[in-house]
């Protein structure tokens, strides 16, 4: 077993969020280096996820390492029946990491209890994608120069939105205060709200998004997904209240960026990515960095 | 007024009393009495003051180690436990939830890992607001007490 890997964002204390955000400033001012030379990486994808794996092969490729893997459970021994531990064990006997992406809640945490190498989990189910914590985190600090007292506005899918529970627990540590904007359908959990009031962390909720952020240093935008709703008229209004477009943005703080997991459907208009308060593909690109720094660590390095 | 007995006395062995009825068979299982060799007599639907209708379980011959015993607290936390020595009782034994519950429970997320792939099941017992609630340690939901699910 290995204490290494990182499986759930609340997996890092404070001082290793902020060791990994500092590491990645450098990846970012150098991020062709050789320090990987020799390592042997894994990328197991057991659901396909392109992004993601493209950024952490990237990673690792421009740091000297090689990679190994498959991008989709159907060209693995999965398909034949092969349990996860037997996958786990055959491929740490080739690699020094495994990257891992898989369809189950829970499989990184068990993978990484039955793996002799560090795992680094790039999504289990619905349940964690701390790689993606890390960048947002990332891309909050380098656009607003701190990661305290921000006023930060999640908006969209926040029953389901595993990125927007992981961002609530991570930013707990630097006194940030949250706005919830969501419709009723897709409000956020009461265990979250639970978690805020515990940590002293002052938020509201509200269901309309239009004229709700004017005081938000950070927009952070999710996807609402047609299955999520049982009512398909609803789904159709929410779609169309929950669309940011760059007239909205008139009255903003100049300091605002508007952040967004990716892919976006519908709910920021093209007409948004021209302003400067744009931020959504920076902080794809800022996921190279910040995955440079974490396959770094957990290999020691 | 003597009181009489409903079920036999034991000479040595451990009494588990004050089982909620519905809950007894639960017991059984999760202490895996359906393949022990030892002498077992079950009662249920006793009149109790307690609890209403109460089961009651007698194993002869066999004592329990205090982290088998408190797997039961997840069901039923006033159970009594009491171990017998030469008719006498030697040790009641208070049950307490343990901080961490291996294999009895099952995960209620059906995407969860445990629940497609050969996994042993752990759950982390925890208190918010004066309710008991069990976080599965692989997929990290939580479920509320009374809606456990017992493999």
């Amino acid at each position: 077993m290995s204490n290494k890997s990182l499986v759930s964002i609340s997996d890092y204390s404070k001082e290793e969020i902020l060791a990994i955000l500092d590491s990645a400033a450098e990846f970012e001012a150098n991020p062709n280096r050789k320090t990987l030379d020799g390592k042997v990486i894994a990328t197991l994808f057991f659901e396909p996820s392109t992004r993601t794996r493209l950024s952490f092969e990237t990673a690792v490729i421009r740091l000297g390492g090689s990679i190994i893997g498959f991008s989709d459970a159907a060209t693995s021994s999965s398909s034949k029946g092969e349990t996860l531990n037997d996958t786990i064990h055959m491929v740490s006997c080739y690699a020094d990491a495994i990257v891992m992406r898989h369809p189950l809640e829970g499989a990184a945490r068990y993978a990484s209890e039955v793996s002799p190498v560090p795992i680094v989990n790039a999504g289990d189910g619905s349940n964690q994608h701390p790689s993606q914590t890390l960048l947002d985190m990332y891309s909050i600090l380098k656009t607003q120069g701190t990661l305290e007292n921000m006023t930060i506005c999640v908006v969209g899918d926040l029953k389901y939105g595993r990125t927007v529970h992981s961002l609530i627990m991570a930013m707990s540590h630097f006194h940030p205060t949250f706005k919830f904007i969501a419709p009723a359908e897709l409000r956020i959990p009461d265990e979250y709200k639970v978690f805020c009031q515990r940590n002293d962390i002052p938020f509201t909720e509200v269901t309309e998004l239009y004229d709700n952020f004017q005081d938000a240093d950070i927009l952070y935008m999710t996807r609402v997904q047609k299955e999520r709703f049982q009512d398909l008229m609803e789904y159709e209004r929410v779609k169309n209240v929950y669309t940011l477009k760059n007239s909205m943005l008139y009255n903003t703080k100049p300091n605002l960026r508007i952040l967004h997991p990716l892919p976006r459907v519908s709910e920021i208009d093209p007409d948004v990515d021209e302003n400067e308060k744009a931020y959504y593909f920076h902080q794809a690109q800022n996921g190279l960095y910040v995955r440079q720094a974490i396959v770094s660590k957990v290999l020691g390095l | 007024m003597e009181k009489k007995l409903k079920v036999a006395a034991l000479r040595n062995g451990t009494v588990i009393d004050h089982i909620p009825a519905d809950k007894l068979y639960k017991v059984v299982s999760i202490l895996r009495l359906e393949t022990s060799e030892n002498q077992i007599t079950i009662g249920n639907n006793l009149e109790s003051a307690k609890v209403g209708k109460k089961g009651i379980i007698k194993i002869s011959d066999r004592a329990f180690a205090v982290d088998e015993t408190n797997k039961i607290a997840l069901i039923a936390p006033n159970a009594k436990i009491n171990i017998i020595r030469d008719y006498q009782v030697v040790e009641k034994r208070v049950l307490t939830l343990p901080e961490e519950i291996r294999e009895i429970v099952q995960c209620t997320n059906p995407n969860c890992i445990t629940n497609n792939q050969p996994v042993t099941t752990r759950f982390l017992v925890l208190t918010h607001n004066n309710e008991i609630m069990l976080k599965c340690h692989y997929c990290e939901r939580e479920v509320k007490r009374d809606e456990v699910r017992i493999k």
